[in-house]
Formats: C-alpha cells, sequence, structure tokens
C-alpha cells in the first residue's frame, strides 16, 4: 500500500488531495468521478463518510452529504466503495468523518476495518487532541495515520502537542469558518505554513476555501506538502446532477488545472 | 482546558479543533467570575430586578384536588420573557460583557432561549443573532416577532429537519467563523463544556430557592421533584437543589410525541443510546450506524435528539428516573392545570404536568409534589387551538 511518506518524496512542489464524499450523489457516479479524479492527476484522496449533522462543513458539502444518504451510502458501503477505489489504483486515501460513525461501529473495528480496505489515516473534525487518546492507540494499532487540524487561531504550545500526536500530515485549515468555496484565498496561509514549517516535521496540507488554480498555486509557492480542496469540486457535482459524464468530466478538467498550477 | 468536563463518562467537549481556543477562553472567564464578588451582585441585582426572582413556590389546590397528592408549582414562568430561560441569559450575557463582548448569537427552538437572548441583547447593548429552525420559527411565531422587536436579527435555518438540532448546528457553524469577537450564549445544560456546567449554574438558582420554600412552606422536604426535559437546563436547576437528598425522588420528563413505540418522539434518555453530538456524549437518538434521527414533539423547546450529560449520569444512576408524556396526555394537562388553577402552562412544561396526572390514584394523598413550571404558555396558545379548538 503506498504511503504519504512516498508520495510526498516523489513530488517536486504540493501534493494534490482532491476531497469527495463518499456516495455522492450516488455509489456509481461517485465512483466513477473518483477514478476520473485520479486519472487526471489527484495523489491522495480525501473520502468524507457522511454524516448527519456535519457541523464543521459548510452548505455544499452539507448538502453532498444529504445527496449521499438520500442515495443510500451507509458505512458499510463505505468499506466497499474504498476497497473499489483502491483497485483502480493504489493511492494513499485519508478518511474524514464525524466520531459519532466511528463510535457506534465500534472504534478498534472501525480502524481495523477501514485500514484493511486501504485507508491511510483517519481525521475526525469533531475530535481535538484533547480527547484523542480514545482514537489515537486503537488507529495506531490498525496501523492507521491519525491526522488533526491546526488552523489560523491555535498557538505555539498547541501546535507542537498537535503535531506530536499527528502522523501522515497536519492538516491545515486555511481560515476561521466551515468548509466553502471563497473567492479570496486567506492572508494567513504563508505565514500559517512558515511557523508550522519551524515547529515541526510532519508535513502540512492546507485545506479550506481553496477553490482556484491561484490559489492552489499561491499555497503550494507558501511552501506547503499539499492542498486539499474540498467544496469547490463538490460544487462541480452539485452543478451537473442528473448528468453522470459531465459530473465526471467537469472535475478532472478541474484537478487537471489545479496540477498545472502546482 | 483546565477540566475535562466530565459527567462520568458523559459530557467531554468533541469539536472542531477551531472553537478550542474560545471554550478555553469561555471556561477561564467563567471560573473567573463564577464566584467574584462584584459579578455575583451584579447578577443578583439583574435576578431580582429585571428578571423578577425569586418565583414564588405555589400550592396548586385544586389541580392537587384532581392529582389526589400534594402539588406545589414551582413558578418559573413568572420570569421575565416567561420562562426559567432569562436565569441563564443574565449569566452568560453578563459573563460576555464582563470579558468584554458586543456580540451575541444563540440558537433557539421554542424561541423561549431565543427571545430571553434577544432581551438580555438589548439590555447590554449587544448585536444579536438567534438561529432557528424554518420549521420552529413557523410554530412559534409571536417570539419571533419579540426577538425582533427587541432588535435581535433572526436567521432562519433550513437545513436538516429545520428544528433545535439544526439550530444548533448552524449557530456552531457561524461561531467557528467568528470566534474572534463572538460569545455563543447556548441554551441548554448541554453542547460542549464548559456548557452543561455553567447553564447548571446558572439555572441552579431554580433548586436553590425551591429547596429553602419548601422547607419553610411546607416544612419539609418534597417527596419527588418533577421537571420536563428537552436539553434538560430547567431540570437540572432544580434538581440540583435536592440531588444531595437522597430521599428526594427526581423525575424528568422527555417528550414521547405520537408514542414512544411508534419512534416518533424526542424521548432521548428513555429511548436513546450513547453516542456524540453537538461536542458532548450523550444519550442520543439515532439510526444502527449513528445518524442522528428526526424527533416528533408537539413542544419545539423539547424537540431534541440528544441531552445533558448530567441527565446521563443521574439516568445511570440510579439518582433520577425519565419517563416520556406523549402529545395527547400533555394537551390534556395543559388544559386542566388552565381550568383548574388559572395557570397557563407552556407545552414544554406541561409535560411534567401530564407525568402528575398519570400518577393520579397511585401516590399517598400526603405525598408532597415540587413541579417546576419551567415556562407560561401564550406562545402556545396557536398550536393548542389547532389540536383543541375552544368554542
Amino acid at each position: 500500500m503506498k504511503s504519504y511518506k512516498e508520495v510526498f518524496s516523489e513530488i517536486d512542489g504540493a501534493a494534490l488531495i482532491p476531497f469527495f464524499v463518499i456516495g455522492d450523489p450516488d455509489f456509481d457516479t461517485s465512483l466513477e468521478i473518483i477514478k476520473g479524479a485520479i486519472d487526471a492527476g489527484a495523489d491522495i484522496l480525501e473520502l468524507g463518510i457522511p454524516f448527519s449533522d456535519p457541523i464543521a462543513d459548510g452548505p455544499t458539502i452539507q448538502k453532498a452529504d444529504i445527496r449521499a444518504l438520500d442515495n443510500g451510502i451507509t458505512v458499510v458501503k463505505s468499506l466497499e466503495f474504498i476497497k473499489k477505489v483502491k483497485a483502480h489504483k493504489d493511492i494513499p486515501i485519508g478518511l474524514l468523518m464525524y466520531y459519532n460513525l466511528v463510535y457506534q461501529y465500534g472504534t478498534e473495528k472501525f480502524f481495523k476495518d477501514f485500514h484493511d480496505a486501504g485507508v491511510n489515516s483517519v481525521l475526525i473534525a469533531d475530535l481535538s487532541i484533547d480527547d484523542a487518546d480514545e482514537v489515537v492507540g486503537p488507529a495506531k494499532a490498525a496501523g492507521l495515520d491519525t491526522v488533526f487540524m491546526v488552523t489560523p487561531i491555535t498557538d505555539e504550545e498547541r501546535i507542537k502537542r498537535i503535531a506530536s500526536k499527528t502522523s501522515g500530515f497536519i492538516y491545515t485549515v486555511s481560515l476561521l469558518g466551515v468548509t466553502g468555496s471563497r473567492n479570496e484565498l486567506s492572508g494567513r496561509i504563508e505565514e500559517l505554513v512558515a511557523k508550522l514549517k519551524g515547529l515541526t516535521d510532519v508535513p502540512i496540507c492546507v485545506g479550506f476555501g481553496i477553490s482556484k488554480p491561484e490559489h492552489a498555486a499561491a499555497v503550494a509557492a507558501a511552501g506547503a506538502d499539499g492542498v486539499i480542496i474540498g467544496s469547490k469540486i463538490v460544487s462541480l457535482i452539485e452543478a451537473n446532477l442528473g448528468d453522470k459524464e459531465k459530473c465526471v468530466e467537469s472535475v478532472s478538467v478541474f484537478i487537471s488545472e489545479i496540477k498545472k498550477a502546482i | 482546558m483546565k477540566e475535562k468536563g466530565r459527567f462520568g463518562d458523559y459530557g467531554g467537549f468533541y469539536v472542531p479543533e477551531v472553537l478550542i481556543p474560545v471554550l478555553e477562553e469561555l471556561e477561564e472567564a467563567y471560573y473567573k467570575y463564577y464566584k467574584d464578588e462584584r459579578f455575583l451582585a451584579d447578577l443578583d441585582n439583574y435576578y431580582r430586578h429585571y428578571g423578577g426572582r425569586p418565583t414564588p413556590l405555589y400550592f396548586a389546590s385544586r389541580f392537587s384536588e384532581y392529582c389526589g397528592f400534594k402539588v406545589y408549582i414551582k413558578r418559573e414562568d413568572l420570569m421575565h420573557g416567561g420562562a426559567h430561560k432569562v436565569n441563564n441569559t443574565l449569566g452568560q450575557g453578563l459573563l460576555a460583557k464582563y470579558m468584554g463582548k458586543t456580540k451575541i448569537i444563540a440558537e433557539t427552538g421554542a424561541g423561549q432561549h431565543g427571545l430571553a437572548t434577544a432581551m438580555i441583547g438589548a439590555l447590554f447593548g449587544m448585536e444579536t443573532k438567534i438561529f432557528m429552525g424554518v420549521v420552529d420559527i413557523e410554530r412559534q411565531s409571536v417570539n419571533v416577532h419579540k426577538m425582533k422587536l427587541c432588535g435581535a436579527e433572526v436567521v432562519p435555518v433550513e437545513c436538516g429537519t429545520g428544528t433545535l438540532k439544526d439550530a444548533i448546528n448552524d449557530a456552531l457553524r457561524y461561531w467557528t467563523a467568528h470566534v474572534e469577537d463572538t460569545f455563543y450564549l447556548f441554551g441548554s445544560a448541554c453542547g460542549p463544556h464548559p456548557y452543561p456546567t455553567i447553564v447548571k449554574h446558572f439555572q441552579s438558582c431554580i433548586g436553590k430557592e425551591a429547596r429553602e420554600q419548601s422547607l419553610e412552606q411546607i416544612g419539609r422536604l418534597p417527596d419527588m421533584v418533577v421537571a420536563c426535559v428537552g436539553g434538560g437546563s430547567n431540570a437540572i436547576g432544580i434538581f440540583s437543589g435536592f440531588v444531595d437528598d437522597k430521599d428526594v425522588r427526581l423525575v424528568g420528563v422527555e417528550a414521547g410525541g405520537k408514542s414512544v413505540a411508534s419512534g416518533n418522539h424526542a424521548a432521548t434518555l428513555v429511548a436513546g443510546r450513547v453516542g456524540i453530538l453537538h461536542g458532548a456524549k450523550a444519550y442520543l437518538l439515532q439510526d444502527e450506524e449513528g445518524q442522528v434521527t428526526e424527533t416528533e414533539s408537539i413542544s419545539a423547546g423539547l424537540d431534541y435528539p440528544s441531552v445533558g450529560p448530567e441527565h446521563c449520569l443521574l439516568k445511570d444512576s440510579g439518582r433520577a428516573e425519565y419517563v416520556a408524556a406523549e402529545d395527547d396526555k400533555v394537551l390534556d394537562a395543559f388544559e386542566l392545570l388552565t381550568k383548574k388553577e388559572g395557570i397557563i402552562p407552556a407545552l414544554e412544561s406541561s409535560h411534567a404536568l401530564a407525568y402528575l396526572m398519570s400518577q393520579k390514584g397511585k401516590l399517598p394523598a400526603e405525598t408532597v409534589v415540587v413541579v417546576n413550571l419551567s415556562g407560561r404558555g401564550d406562545k402556545d396558545v396557536g398550536i393548542v387551538e389547532k389540536y383543541r379548538p375552544v368554542n
């Protein structure tokens, strides 16, 4: 199984990490979109299991969660989904979800099953390092990396503590707020990446609000190891609902443009 | 955070990283001021002269006659704004003021917490935004209008089920983007630490008064204390005064909706299982995989799939019992108290009264029950009219 380390060392510049809600808008279309994204140059995938109450997500991803849930995606089907993605290509996968889904499945079993399906890391959107002991041990035991977030208002002492619990990469939130496309990129990124690089050797990937090739280029130029793009891609799916081919095509075209920019 | 915010294994602060610094700031401010003499004097002044504390403990003789035991009503319905909610909004609002915050946000279900927040927003001159589900806006339009009159902006929440749960989701999302200058005035004794502790503290005046009044007016402690439970703030407030008195039974009444058996209800402690929502580990109404399920109740204020973490511990330890009252029985209770006592209870509080009615003939005549009448029912007259038209 390909590791983050291998990907980060192979790439000059920043890795391209698109985010998708598993099963958005439905299982089959979602799988085709993601295969297309891989073929268009995605280096790592960030995949989210939909949740009924995603408090860290803006309207675009909320709607995607609802679409996927309405079309029958489940945690169990997400496992099958990931196996199919891995069968297409051995690409590292970061899994993103809310804690209740892990807790109800059974934390240890959840990590073991998703690791076996081909996931490299887990990021729980509503779990900070303060309660991380509930998950870091079981995740490591299952062979998974644990990804945590850093924000523009995280102080240095806490960044060090977050880095010590993090493996794989640090998910750096570029702005204060929930997920969603923004017209302007946060002015705090360069400073934040520089600060993080001075405090830890864990790779730094930046997400939230990145929606244009020039945003991605700026994040890469700031020294980030990876660029995470979510809502913009999800909005392309939303704009082409009902036309499977157009969904797949618009996402691949966008991925290629970003790939060129970084 | 200085503390874990746990009630047994319940509670905690399961939130996105971006909210941690602002919860730390809140925790620090709370522990700095909650015993501070100037803060307490200020709060006491507002409680007495603005809010209307202490509220009476009233012996409801005609309602008691129906039930066959003695019912004393703690009159939180007489508080300014029409509910116990102002106990908490004055406390948190003053905390926000001491912290130098000028913008406040809140979620609301029935509109009582929204109104109580809008009131203190006006009182303290703070810019106020209230997040409210579109379904609740529809069924509690009078409160929406009152909030606007107080100068608050009411933000309609369309996502999800358009009820309290979704209002909290969107208030949390907004807060995430505005942590640097906004105080989130949480309305119930749930959510992430330190809210369950803070809200309980500011609602504990209910229990403290009720205990003193029982000793003074009845000459002894009650046998039972009853309150409705949605998130659980009025219940934890009154329970806190009696929790150490082991002989006093504590009963929390949840929203049974159509019926617990039908699945159309909001009886979290009665029928839920442990999960994580809105920053806390607590009982939760959810499907097998952990997706939160839709709730149903005639009362917007109890229409919530989770519950305060301390109630979860009180349930597990057996110190408190939790039951559910169905909508139909709740309407009976609403009508009975109004007819017998000339007191129109909120539909939320009517759940506690419905439980008392269900105990008719089951408790000895000398039994003394204190019930928390958490709010008045003016806001619900339109809803009741739909189900039980008055000629």
